[in-house]
């Protein structure tokens, strides 16, 4: 690991001035920063503490939404009683990251900024635009599994790993940042994180010396949420797919439907287009395979990914049938 | 806490960490982990490095009373906070319930993961005991939870054992946590 120098502050309209300096970075939990720095991939020389602001809650919002600290680990989220009653996928997708140890140290904001595992950016003799802009993508003709099959270019093909960020996405999350001036600003979820294009090693919107503050999400739509992952292992693992869906029926018929997929992308992947040919449809498996077939429509393999078209399909029908069952069944 | 930014190679900072309910003071270069603080600088080898990148869970040690891996925090992000290794947990003739129930049920073969599982499983049953849900939880709204080995398994699944010891690991945590197989 390179030296870099250490300081904590302790006041958030501290934080922007303390980054400012050249190679600085925030560090939170650092379960993915400490990972990358060991390798060499992140280079920090100065790392500016942001762990112990006092951004850790979770508050009730008037319009019945809730904000949730950027400094909150993901396990206190995942355990906070509104999240479990009115946010239930979010909760499901924090659980279904990672282990225990890792989502008590994780941080929210860290867990939207975490870098891709796509094994050549981590492989620092490899060809990567995302670590080393210009030098190409060894993933396009190699081992590329894992690899996005929606929104990719010929630049990067790498995924966002995130669960809980695909979650958010379908709750229409809002980021909250503050930035050195101290001015703040909210953004959509799907408007911070940015396509590959030409330019992967840009990721989400964040201006220098920008600082999550918190993550405000709107009050629950109506119907039923589901977050459901598929990986090679049953646990502590990174998703080949996954899929969050919120669906409301009213006598069989969809009248509502929030559709998100992960690792599918290079940003959790909100399928408008999904969600479009599910509203007003009857909830049958007939809906679901074409809400599947247009969810799919743009998607590209590059070969050993292939097969994750076809998986992100069956994903989406089970999940849907499941959600549809419980809405049906059991009211919310 | 004081960090020095004179223009030497390494910056040392120097803090206290309070491990096992002492109070100890470092000087450390800032890149120091936890774990690499308590094992090379307090001499707590209890705590064991495996993949010094988060995926064994041999350095699991608790911080506040939660469970964390060592390897993946820095020591200079420590000070104040309540740091318990393994070798905190009990005394020699007075062992915690887990080690106990690992002894008894031969939850381990050649060892080296025990320590972090032991560490790991204490965090695992204050978190069960909070009501805090896990991925097979069936409902994660309900505050009611059944430490089934299922559970017990998912709760765990961040604690590596390649001698495959997890049967046993299973049966004495559940030994601990009071529940019947199943």
């Amino acid at each position: 690991m390179k030296p870099f120098t250490y300081e904590r502050v302790t006041d958030p309209q501290a934080a922007g001035a303390a980054v400012s300096r050249a190679g600085a970075r925030f560090i939170s939990g650092g379960t993915n920063l400490l990972d990358l720095m060991k390798l060499e991939i992140e280079q920090p020389t100065h790392l500016v503490d942001i762990s112990r602001l006092p951004l850790k809650q979770v508050e009730d919002l008037p319009d019945g939404g809730i904000r949730i600290g950027a400094q909150a680990a993901n396990s206190e989220v995942a355990a906070d009683h509104r999240v479990r009653g009115r946010y239930p996928a979010l909760a499901e997708a924090l659980l279904a990251g990672a282990s225990s140890q890792l989502r008590n140290k994780a941080s929210i904001g860290g867990n939207l900024l975490q870098r891709t595992r796509c094994p050549y950016f981590y492989d620092t003799a490899a060809a990567c635009n995302k670590r080393t802009p210009g030098t190409g993508c060894a993933a396009l003709r190699g081992f590329n599994r894992i690899h996005a099959i929606l929104g990719a270019s010929d630049a990067c093909i790498a995924t966002h790993p995130s669960d809980m960020a695909v979650v958010m996405s379908a709750l229409e999350a809002q980021i909250e940042l503050l930035a050195p001036d101290q001015s703040t600003r909210r953004v959509a979820i799907d408007d911070f994180y940015c396509r590959p294009g030409s330019t992967p090693h840009i990721e989400t919107v964040l201006q220098p010396g920008e600082m999550i503050t918190a993550v405000v999400l709107p009050p629950p739509p109506p119907g039923r949420q589901r977050y459901r992952k598929v990986r090679d292992r049953a646990s502590y693992e990174f998703a080949l797919i996954s899929v969050a869906v919120i669906i409301a029926t009213d006598r069989e018929t969809i009248t509502t439907a929030r559709v998100a997929f992960g690792c599918v992308a290079h940003k959790p992947w909100r399928s408008i287009d999904t969600e479009a040919a599910l509203k007003g449809r009857p909830a049958t498996l007939t809906t679901y395979q074409a809400a599947a077939e247009a969810a799919m429509r743009s998607a590209v393999g590059r070969g050993h990914n292939d097969f994750k078209i076809e998986l992100a399909k069956r994903t989406l029908c089970r999940t849907l049938a499941d959600t549809v069952q419980l809405e049906s069944g059991r009211p919310s | 806490m004081d960090t020095s930014t004179k223009p030497t190679a390494v910056a040392v900072s120097r803090i206290a960490l309070t491990v096992n309910g002492q109070s100890r003071q470092l000087e450390l270069d800032p890149r120091t982990s936890l774990l690499d603080a308590l094992r090379e600088h307090l001499h707590l080898t209890g705590t064991k490095k495996g993949c010094d990148h988060g995926q064994c869970g041999a350095c699991t040690v608790l911080i506040n009373g939660r469970r964390i891996n060592s390897c993946l925090t820095l020591a200079v992000m420590h000070d104040d906070d309540d740091i318990v290794t393994i070798e905190g947990l009990s005394a020699p003739e007075a062992l915690h319930p887990l080690q106990a129930a690992f002894i008894e049920r031969d939850a381990f073969q050649c060892g080296y993961c025990t320590p972090g599982q032991i560490c790991s499983a204490v965090g695992m049953l204050a978190e069960a005991k909070a009501g805090w849900p896990s991925h097979v939880t069936p409902d994660v709204g309900s505050g009611q939870i059944v430490l089934s080995d299922a559970e017990i398994r998912e709760r765990m699944s961040g604690n590596i054992c390649r001698c495959a010891a997890y049967p046993n690991i299973v049966a004495a945590i559940r030994d601990v946590a009071g529940g019947a197989s199943r």
